[in-house]
């Protein structure tokens, strides 16, 4: 086991002259603890994947540096860095028969027969693969060729895992089932784990932290209902949850009075939010769809119409028109209005978030 | 008058959305059958119908000139026990085999080979690219008269042989043993563009994330080649194959231009032969006998390959 440390790393594609170049990744540092999981998460495009193909060794860090362990990793290619890694499409040799793909890193390493059908056969049990170590992976079923692939990484006991977004093409029962089944192992086995997906819900239900980024910056790392409830910037907070965090632009008046753009709405803080507002003229206000509700009485602080209704079942979403804005409201599968209906909304003012317009920043 | 006009408009309205009467005879059923018409009659004339009748030529005694003006003898399968009976026709078959199979394999080899070094980007790739294929664009004809210019007993070739390596100078087109390899040299010089070509197609389809899943697992060059490489581009390299071996097969333009199959007959090959029997002799019977056995074992031969394609294919 061990942990993972990238210092201030880098990537650029193409020439840094040339106008086509690229920066993938920005100043990365990030710490992975022994044992842990932890998920990048981010858009496509953010710089998550380059990320941990540098961990990999299969794309070089343009300046920077990664540990693995106490090794600096950056001249060793991935052959040598004693990392499993699960890609995208799996990757299975198609020549080969699933027991040759799962042994195919123990026989590179020169390991005797028996010990290797002794590994072989645990691995197939612990993954429920041995009905078909014969048999060739094109022919499995998506969620079997995911199995061997993972199979192929756990066989050889690597230092850390590597996972690009190994669920990505699974259909979505078989991708729920193989989450529990991942963190499962992972738990398990005790091995680091760097997890790359755009999923929320595959971030948020397996890891220990995520560090989401977007366009090559890191963001934040932090636990899963720490990046929910405290999200450090504006990209954030509208990234993680569904529906999104309900954004609006306003102007901060007379230190705790916040103002839409359009003097749409104006909402009262609590005094103490005078100090931390002092140097911001212009702010992000964000409110989850479960922190307001819609009510028919005096405590609604904004009005609107409902435009669409979403019955979920265990709940409702109402997407509400108030004017300038949209917003999203959870409520209890009961409590029902009929779109066009004008209807009072109650934000819950300890839960609201507070985003500089200009840098996105937390206030 | 507005009763008139008031008739016309409903009748105009009443065809609205519908197909235009006029045309209503002019079905999917014609359209395909007037698009298809020329063509299959091009074909009947000059492709079933020749082969309809040197079939039944093929199990007659005749000739185009001496018997233009009766009518073909029936002697059924005389003409073929007598070809398959005649040591001649066998030893055709032999020079023709002792062509096709090492053109073939040291085309394969080298186009393969090539396109592995080909298969990476480097500057002056497409300029080097376009100079190995300019053999295969040349017309057979025009290669095998340059090559015989320069195989000839004081020509370049000879040249080099001398004065480079001192020794004598080769009978590159009249030696027995030397003319069957002149035509392979010319032919792989000919032809290996186009194995280059088909193995680059196959290569450049091969995913580069198998290549980083063996960089991970410490996968050798000797097994990314075996485990990785060559089953992906197998399928590919197959029909090359294929295609070059019917087209070697019936090897002609260049033989004749290079060593009108000779010396003796040594360089004779099943389709001179078949010129001959057909437009040299003119034995338009046994010569049409000639060509079906040709077919028959091209015919064979082809199967035999793609046999081994599905085979590749279903694995």
């Amino acid at each position: 086991m061990a942990d993972v440390r990238l210092k201030n790393v880098s990537k650029r594609f193409g020439e840094s002259k040339k106008n086509d170049a690229v920066m993938a990744v920005k100043d990365l540092d990030l710490d992975v603890a022994d044992g842990e999981f932890l998920v990048l998460l981010g858009p496509s495009g953010c710089g998550k994947t380059t990320t941990l193909r540098m961990v990999a060794g299969l794309e070089r860090a343009t300046s920077g540096e990664i540990f693995i362990g106490d090794r600096s990793v950056n001249d060793l290619p991935p052959g040598d860095r004693d990392i499993a890694f699960v890609f995208q499409f799996y990757a299975l040799y198609p020549h080969l028969s699933v027991y040759d793909n799962i042994s195919f890193p123990l026989r590179a390493q020169n390991m005797s027969k028996s010990e290797v059908d002794e590994q072989v056969r645990r691995v197939a049990s612990r993954l429920k693969i041995e009905h078909v170590l014969n048999r060739r992976p094109n022919r499995l079923p998506s969620g079997e060729q995911q199995r061997v692939a993972l199979g192929r990484a756990i066989v050889r006991q690597p230092q850390v895992f590597l996972m690009d977004e190994p669920l990505t093409n699974l259909d979505a029962s078989l991708r729920s089932e193989m989450r529990v089944e991942l963190k499962h192992l992972q738990q398990e086995l005790g091995t680091t784990m760097l997890y790359v997906t755009h999923d929320q819900v595959e971030a948020m239900s397996m890891s220990h932290r995520i560090a989401v980024m977007s366009m090559g910056v890191l963001q934040q790392v932090d636990t899963p209902l720490e990046i929910y409830n405290h999200p450090k910037t504006l990209f954030v907070a509208t990234f993680i949850g569904s529906p999104p965090m309900n954004t609006v632009a306003c102007k901060v008046v007379d230190g705790h009075h916040l103002q839409g753009i359009e003097n749409t709405f104006r909402l009262t803080l609590d005094p103490s939010y005078a100090n931390r507002l002092a140097n911001t003229k212009e702010v992000v206000f964000g409110i989850r769809s479960e922190d307001a509700r819609l009510v028919n009485d005096d405590s609604a602080q904004l009005r609107g119409t409902v435009a669409v209704r979403e019955p979920l079942g265990d709940e409702t979403i109402y997407d509400m028109d108030m004017g300038q804005y949209r917003m999203a409201v959870k409520t209890p599968p009961r409590q029902i209005f009929r779109p066009g209906e004008p209807v009072g909304v109650a934000i819950n003012l300890n839960r609201i978030h507070l985003f500089d317009r200009v840098t996105g920043q937390a206030v | 008058m507005a009763d008139t006009q008031l008739a016309q408009r409903t009748r105009t309205a009443q065809f609205e959305g519908q197909i235009r009467p006029r045309f209503s005879w002019f079905t999917d059923r014609w359209i395909a059958i007037s698009f298809l018409t020329p063509t299959m009659l091009l074909l009947l004339f000059i492709s079933i119908f020749p082969l309809v009748w040197s079939l039944y030529l093929s199990f007659t005694d005749w000739s185009v000139i001496k018997d233009a003006n009766t009518a073909p003898q029936w002697i059924g399968t005389a003409n073929y026990l007598e070809l398959l009976t005649d040591n001649r026709t066998w030893q055709r078959f032999v020079v023709t085999g002792q062509f096709v199979v090492p053109a073939v394999v040291i085309e394969l080899l080298l186009g393969f080979g090539i396109a592995l070094l080909l298969n990476r980007k480097f500057t002056g790739r497409g300029a080097i690219m376009t100079l190995l294929l300019i053999p295969m664009m040349l017309s057979p004809i025009v290669v095998a008269l340059f090559w015989r210019f320069m195989m000839q007993g004081d020509g370049v070739l000879n040249y080099y042989v001398v004065n480079l390596f001192g020794l004598e100078p080769i009978l590159w087109l009249s030696d027995r043993y030397v003319a069957p390899w002149s035509l392979v040299i010319v032919d792989v010089w000919m032809w290996t563009p186009f194995m280059m070509l088909i193995s680059l197609a196959g290569l450049s389809a091969v995913p580069n994330y198998l290549y980083e899943a063996a960089a991970v697992d410490r996968a050798g060059t000797w097994f990314r080649f075996r485990h990785i490489t060559l089953p992906m581009v197998m399928p590919l390299l197959l029909i090359a194959i294929i295609f070059r071996t019917m087209d070697a097969y019936k090897l002609f333009d260049q033989a004749v231009v290079l060593t009108g199959g000779g010396p003796g007959r040594f360089t004779q090959t099943a389709s001179m032969y078949l010129y001959d029997v057909a437009f040299g002799q003119f034995n338009t019977g046994e010569g049409s006998a000639l060509g079906y056995i040709m077919l028959i074992v091209i015919t064979a031969l082809a199967n035999l390959l793609i046999r081994a394609l599905n085979a590749t294919k279903s694995t």
